[in-house]
């Protein structure tokens, strides 16, 4: 336990990528079986156990401490299972010690304890642990517990670093990590090469997704239109739904997101449809999207089923759940992947005729015969055939005809060709210090258009961007936070800003939504700094209203 | 006598009548018992001071010669008589030639702690426990979240950290006297071999605990060009140096900082710090209420820090004890010598 209590310290600070991932790789190389296994399963979240409630863990800290420097103690901590681990009194070192000549606790035994004992046994179980642990263990512990780790670390990275113990790729790891469990040690041993690669006896498992490269228009002289077959880019979820038959010849369907997280249960109505289709099993590549009345709604409508933990029927009725294939990776237990992209097509388009289900439909393909036709397609997608759809539209994929069906990011036999940014030029309002290597610069940017305020003209928030310039540009927007700030807010710096003070940075953004939760009732979708504005003046950025058009005009389009 | 009689509060700090003396004096006054040379205790201006020789030393060193119009040094365990007084001073076991001021009239025996702790450190004496009736206690780390590990453990993953990321520099923010020298004699401890790089602020102090005979292996300074080629090394700077300009030409730079607020991770995200070294040189909350029981005190006052939570505690235990609400003290961090504060407002950025 206080090697992983270590571990989940350390990435808890750990800003950047490829350090979180050289943390991990480090801890599964020098762990052994099944601690390790445990570590990854809690930090792939396939840990299944009940989550204690935080009320436990206060009425355990009641009996031990004096409520009122516990309450002056979470005053000041802020957190509650910190405040508890740092305030948990450690067991007095009795004569006979009998502290020190137990085992050290272990991962596998806390995981494996949970499992089995219930729910009133937890509290006394729990505090025995607390007695045996540090501070930074008994932190992971009830972050553990509590089912809220948040060391910023996703599954898919777990298993890269898995991976990287013996020079696999995450897509690998993924092909067998349905048909495995906890501690995994089977994935171990095959990874350190002392075993074979373990069956994937998953009657529905993932399969790593094809992924684009994006293209620039410089990019198009040199391919030819002709080895290329054209699709709308759709702007909702990449989803993949599997079929098969388990051992007892049940059927399994399950709904997967591009990184490989289940998510079948959060789409019922979809995974019952999908459930009574004629095919015995099959494998979809395609896009999750909200249709009502055969229309694709825009990316904000999706946001609001999204938004929902616990779907009800009426939830469900208002924003029904699709598919819209692209890919057909395998039927019939016959695997489709090696075939060329054209006769996955041929093969695609009959088996969604054969299934004749509302809720599974073709992403069509856009008919071109030069880069500008297609130019043309992107620039005005209505009138090149998505019609009503084409707010749900954010731009064009392109797949070369002869292209196999390959994991990951491969250059050359796909691209994703996106519709042209919004631009609009804000004013910077606050400046937040960046992380890791960004860490001394004030890189993250809070920005405002104008709009009518009580005492006239005022800046309004709109969003808030930390990409898109140069080391370069970086220091001197950092040199210009430093010399106009007017307020400090802990680690964020108000600058100055006014009708004739401030400094404008053109923002470019892929889309934008109405936002109760936004003051200026606008929320933007991946804003980035296209350009500084050193030249213009502050008064003559721009207003909200000029956003507020942008989403009306999508709106009747 | 009453201690409130021998000793009160004034906006210089703690005054003491009988002997017309302040201790830590936070303005220039007449005289000055200095309990050690941290800039929130020991400033410069006043007209005499009483300090261990040690304290004076550096005084000098970080103020200049002329600090104070007299100096005089007194010997750990020295009994010194001021106007029908005595007073001795004590280790305190916090930096080098660090103490604790005791003050004795008509069978009354007050103790001034300054600033303490019980760990062990290489780099001073160990803490003396000095009987008294009245103990006057910091309580920087007043609260019972706070507890040091061991600083070996804590040195142990530093050096850890160093052998994962071997291209990177290990920055360690650590205040320059007394943290930043224990880290050296720490890592020393532990086997470090490498040649230690600090900043140019801690030069001299450095080098004055060495020429008091304090083993620290191989010290550099870093120099500019340097910088980037420092990969997998440790190099110890002020905290505020962790944010500045200067960190941003190390390779890939682990900003690290080694401090008794590094327990709270809300605290170190605040700084940006990725890993944070919970080591002090202040007392943790065990050790504050197992020193003032030990001192068989039947009056505990709390100078600075988190006073309510020690004074509560405190009253549970059946002593009489009171928060002195003193402002100036704690802020270790500034570098510069900062001369007594004349005006009648603290200066809000110490506080
Ligand atoms: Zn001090
Ligand atoms: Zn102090």
């Amino acid at each position: 336990m206080n090697r992983f209590a270590e571990l989940l310290d350390r990435l808890s600070f750990e800003p950047s990528r490829n350090n979180k991932l050289r943390l991990m790789t480090d801890y599964f190389r020098s762990t052994p079986d099944p601690e390790r296994g445990y570590a990854l399963a809690a930090l792939t979240g396939a840990l299944g156990f009940q989550h204690a409630k935080p009320g436990l863990i206060r009425a355990l800290i009641s009996e031990r401490v004096d409520p009122t420097l516990f309450y002056m103690s979470y005053d000041y901590v802020g957190d509650l299972s910190e405040t508890v681990a740092l305030l948990w009194p450690e067991p007095a070192a009795t004569a006979a010690g009998a502290g020190h000549n137990r085992p050290p606790l272990a991962l596998s035994e806390v995981v494996t304890t949970l499992a089995t004992s219930g729910k009133l046994d937890l509290p006394r179980i729990l505090a025995r642990w607390l007695d045996a642990l540090d501070e930074i263990g008994r932190w992971a512990l009830l972050k553990l517990i509590t089912g809220s780790l948040r060391v910023g670390v996703s599954a898919r990275l777990a298993k890269t670093a898995v991976g990287d113990i013996g020079g696999k790729q995450p897509n690998e790891i993924e092909e067998v990590w349905h048909g495995l469990s906890p501690p995994y040690i089977d994935l171990f041993a095959w990874v350190e090469g002392r075993e074979a690669r373990p069956e994937a006896t998953d009657p529905a498992p993932f399969r790593p997704p094809m992924l684009a490269h994006p293209i620039e228009e410089a990019d198009l002289a040199v391919l030819n239109p002709e080895d290329f077959s054209a699709e709308w880019k759709w702007d909702g979820i990449r989803m993949q739904v599997v079929a098969g038959h388990d051992a007892t010849g049940k059927r399994v369907l399950r709904m997967f997101s591009r990184t490989g997280e289940e998510n079948t249960h959060a789409f019922p109505d979809l995974a019952e449809a999908l459930a009574h289709l004629p095919a015995q099993d099959f494998a979809i590549d395609g896009e999750l999207l909200i249709l009502r009345e055969g229309r694709v709604q825009p990316f904000s409508i999706l946001q609001q089923r999204l938004n929902r933990k616990a779907v009800s029927a009426k939830h469900m009725a208002d924003f029904p759940a699709h598919v819209r294939a692209y890919d057909l990776l395998s039927l019939n237990g016959e695997d489709f992947r090696p075939f060329a992209f054209c006769d996955r097509r041929k093969r695609l388009e009959a088996f969604v005729a054969e299934c004749n289900e509302p809720r599974l439909d073709l992403s069509p393909i856009v008919p071109f015969k030069s880069w500008e036709d297609l130019a043309a397609a992107r620039a005005d997608p209505a009138s090149a055939g998505a019609e009503a759809d084409a707010a749900a539209v954010e731009g064009i994929m392109l797949k070369r005809v002869d292209s196999i069906y390959v994991p990951g990011r491969p250059k050359g036999p796909w691209y994703k060709w996106k519709r042209d940014p919004f631009n609009v030029d804000a004013v910077m309002m606050y400046a937040q210090r960046g992380h890791g290597k960004r860490s001394s610069f004030y890189s993250d940017y809070t920005f405002g258009c104008w709009r009518e305020g009580e005492n006239g003209e005022e800046l309004v928030p709109i969003g808030k961007a930390y990409s898109g310039i140069t080391d370069e540009e970086l220091a001197q927007l950092d040199r210009y936070v430093r010399n106009h700030t007017i307020n400090r807010f802990g680690p964020v710096r108000e600058v100055e800003y006014s009708r004739d003070k401030g400094l404008v940075l053109e923002i470019a953004f892929e889309g934008i939504n109405w936002s109760s939760r936004h003051k200026s009732g606008v929320a933007l979708r991946f804003p980035r700094i296209n350009r500084i504005r050193w030249d213009k003046p502050a008064k003559d950025a721009d207003r909200i209203e000029v956003l507020e058009g942008l989403l009306r005009q999508r709106e009747s389009a | 006598m009453r201690a409130s009689d021998l000793l009160k509060t004034t906006p210089a700090g703690l005054y003491c009548a009988a002997g017309d003396f302040h201790i830590d004096p936070l303005r220039p006054v007449k005289r000055a018992l200095i309990t050690h040379g941290h800039s929130d205790h020991a400033r410069a201006g006043h007209e005499s001071v009483l300090a261990t020789r040690e304290t004076l030393a550096i005084m000098g060193v970080r103020c200049g010669p002329d600090f104070a119009g007299a100096t005089q040094a007194a010997a750990y365990g020295e009994r010194i008589g001021i106007d029908g007084l005595t007073v001795s001073f004590h280790p305190a076991g916090h930096v080098l030639g660090s103490a604790q001021i005791c003050v004795e009239a008509k069978g009354l025996r007050v103790v001034i702690s300054g600033d303490y702790k019980r760990a062990r450190d290489p780099t001073c004496a160990p803490f003396e426990l000095v009987p008294c009736d009245v103990f006057i206690s910091e309580a920087t780390f007043g609260l019972p979240v706070f507890r040091h590990p061991d600083a070996a453990h804590e040195i142990a993953r530093l050096i850890d950290s160093c052998r994962l990321f071997p291209e990177r520099a290990h920055l360690v923010g650590a205040y320059s006297l007394g943290k930043a020298q224990r880290i050296m004699a720490l890592l020393r401890e532990a086997g470090w071999q490498r040649p230690i790089y600090i900043h140019g602020t801690m030069e001299k102090l450095t080098r004055f605990y060495e020429r008091e005979g304090i083993d620290l292996g191989e010290v550099i300074r870093v120099t500019g060009p340097e910088r980037p080629k420092l990969g997998g090394e440790v190099v110890i700077c002020p905290p505020s140096a962790l944010q500045e300009l200067w960190s941003r030409r190390f390779p890939e730079p682990v900003p690290a900082f080694a401090s008794g607020w590094m327990r709270v991770r809300a605290r170190a995200r605040q700084r940006g710090v990725e890993l944070p070294l919970v080591i002090s040189d202040h007392a943790d909350w065990d050790e504050l209420c197992e020193t003032i029981l030990a001192t068989g005190c039947s009056e505990l006052w709390v100078t600075h820090g988190e006073e309510d939570a020690l004074v509560h505690w405190a009253s549970g235990q059946g002593l009489a004890a009171r928060p002195l609400h003193l402002i100036g003290y704690g802020e270790e961090e500034v570098e510069a010598c900062e001369p007594a504060i004349p005006s009648d407002e603290a200066d809000p950025a110490l506080i």
